[in-house]
């Protein structure tokens, strides 16, 4: 009964998506800056909603009650810290300047907008490589998730690469006939949906045991140490490594970052940055206590199963627990369409177009920008068929590998000095530094083969000396991600101090010109 | 006097980031109506923090990354 109803509500709402985005595909223009950013004309509502759907989506849902059941509630400040305040302030600082250029200059992605300044197309390449690496396997996770859940759903009559595929072929299918104003529609009525279903779940389960204080109540019974600010898990300096390597990652992950530059007027910027915090504490006040009380409360959790399914399954009626757990796995569906849809621009835009087609017209990049969508969506899913254990790390790590851009990027959007140089060393050396931790071990195997060896082999036990003490993956408490990030601002301001600006640089343009009008 | 706002403003943006989360309330485990008090202190920064950027997009927006001048100040929103 549960698993037709969820069916039956995933269906539905694919079937309302798909409408949506027929709508939006009728009011669209066949040029490629409306298939990437609706003409540059989201309201203050879409751009809010479809950034905080895109954003938070399945995560909220599934892996952030399931931190605040096994480790305690204190992931609410983290969350509040990383998105609610640091997302927020960057929303100024790189969107509200990004938008202006992009206003100015008509540049649809992050890579464009610094290979335009730096005059150089390889720059451009390294920031849209560099993004689909870290971007690819992770819409690859998303497949791969709706795949599982799909065939946990139906007890297996749907298998994991049936499920996979079929999830596929409808994004490839909507992404491509709706584009960013379609997308940014569905995600508002996503989010909004989001919102609400967490508030109601709450408030249904906590009637039924009781309220809020007979629920803590049960928590302290339980794990009195979740109440007392901090643990061992929770040091300040796990909780500050995460949420500055996050907040900044998120403003570099492609679909968020091209968000900056798809806001309609300068007022619905300004609207959605107030706005923001409160929606970010609105949203993860219920989801994670939710999460946290569910520990002392009579849910069984099976071991690495998600928490918040299991107390709706508890608590709330059958048809209640089906339209979260649809809404969940349709919230998965929309972070991917937007990440297509932003990869396949990185993709057609950054790479394919300066370097294999340079005067390709507007409808034919319109006509490239779709074909992208099926090459990146067909060759995610090809990828989570095979399940190979080196995508699926780069893609747990994704938000930290984006972390590394965010810092010489914003060094070059608010510093003249910034050289060509300066910040591709930046960037290189930052995103080296960061792999390097995440394979140590690959690493260390590699040059113990070469330990063999005569000769070489007699500087090996040195090397894997120095190699696991640069890459120990912690520093002090604090994470490589955020060591990371340093070392790239470090690099991106010394060799800049270090090196001429190249004679094509165009060193004014991200400081004349940039008015309110 | 423009120089002088961005620090500020600078400051303003430090101070949110810094006390988003109480430190000073470390090991605490005192509850108010059901709730961490840490996480009422939360939910009430996130509140001041919207107010305050509320504030600033009226009041500063452009500071700092505006070039032409004169669009700060007294522009309604």
């Amino acid at each position: 009964m549960s698993a037709t109803l969820q069916l039956g509500i995933i269906v539905g709402y694919l079937l309302l998506a798909l409408a949506v985005g027929l709508v939006a595909y009728r009011l669209t223009d066949r040029t490629a800056e409306d298939f990437y950013l609706a003409s540059r004309t989201l309201g203050t509502v879409v751009l809010l909603f479809t950034t905080f759907a895109t954003l938070l989506s399945a995560f909220t849902f599934f892996a952030g009650p399931n931190v605040a059941y096994r480790q305690g509630p204190e992931w609410v400040l983290v969350m509040g810290l990383m998105d609610g305040i640091i997302f927020a302030i960057l929303w100024y600082v790189v969107g509200y300047k990004q938008w202006l250029l992009g206003r100015e200059h008509g540049y649809v992605t992050l890579g464009e907008m610094l290979g335009d300044r730096f005059a150089s197309t390889r720059l451009r390449g390294l920031v849209a490589g560099i993004s689909l690496l870290w971007l690819f396997p992770y819409v690859m996770l998303q497949q791969a998730g709706a795949g599982t859940a799909l065939e946990a759903l139906t007890d297996g009559t749907v298998p994991y690469a049936v499920g996979a595929g079929l999830i596929t072929a409808f994004m490839i299918l909507y992404v491509v006939v709706a584009g960013m104003r379609g997308i940014a529609w569905t995600d508002t009525l996503q989010g909004l949906f989001m919102l609400v279903t967490t508030w109601i779940a709450m408030i249904w389960v906590l009637a039924a045991v009781g309220g809020p204080t007979a629920a803590t109540a049960a928590l302290e019974a339980e794990a009195a140490q979740y109440l007392a600010l901090g643990s061992d898990h929770y040091t300040p300096q796990w909780m500050l490594s995460t949420a500055i390597v996050i907040g900044f990652g998120v403003a570099m992950f492609p679909q968020v970052n091209q968000r900056f530059f798809a806001a309609g007027s300068r007022t619905v910027l300004k609207r959605s940055f107030a706005l923001w915090p409160i929606l970010c504490v609105a949203l993860f006040v219920p989801a994670f206590m939710l999460g946290a009380w569910a520990r002392g409360l009579d849910v069984t959790v099976s071991e690495g199963g998600n928490v918040l399914p299991a107390v709706l399954a508890e608590y709330t009626p059958i048809w209640f627990a089906a339209l979260v757990i649809a809404g969940a796995m349709a919230a998965m569906m929309s972070s991917s369409d937007s990440m297509l849809l932003s990869g396949s621009s990185y993709f057609t835009r950054d790479i394919y177009r300066p370097y294999l087609e340079r005067d390709a017209s507007a409808r034919r990049e319109d006509l490239i920008a779709r074909a992208g969508v099926v090459v990146f969506a067909t060759a995610a899913f090809l990828g989570s068929l095979l399940e190979p254990a080196t995508l699926f790390e780069l893609g747990d790590a994704a938000f930290s590998g984006f972390a590394q851009l965010a810092l010489p990027v914003l060094v070059a959007l608010y510093w003249r000095g910034t050289t060509r140089t300066g910040i591709t060393a930046g960037i290189a050396a930052s995103q080296g530094f960061y792999l390097a931790n995440l394979f140590v071990g690959t690493i260390v195997g590699g040059l113990e083969v070469v330990g063999l060896a005569p000769v070489v082999g007699e500087i090996a036990p040195a090397l894997i000396a120095v190699v696991t003490t640069v890459f120990q993956g912690s520093y002090l408490g604090w994470s490589a991600g955020i060591v990371g990030m340093a070392v790239g601002l470090v690099v991106t301001v010394g060799v800049s101090l270090v090196t001429t600006p190249a004679a094509d640089e165009r060193r004014a343009i991200y400081f004349e010109g940039l008015g309110a009008d | 006097m423009r120089r002088l706002e961005l620090v500020g403003w600078t400051a303003v943006a430090i101070v949110l980031s810094a006390l988003a989360i109480p430190w000073f309330l470390w090991g605490n485990a005192t509850t108010v109506v059901g709730l961490p008090l840490w996480l009422w202190w939360h939910v009430g920064w996130m509140l001041l923090a919207a107010v305050v950027f509320h504030y600033f997009a009226r009041r500063a927006w452009g500071i700092g990354i505006e070039t032409d001048g004169g669009a700060i100040g007294g522009e309604s929103p």
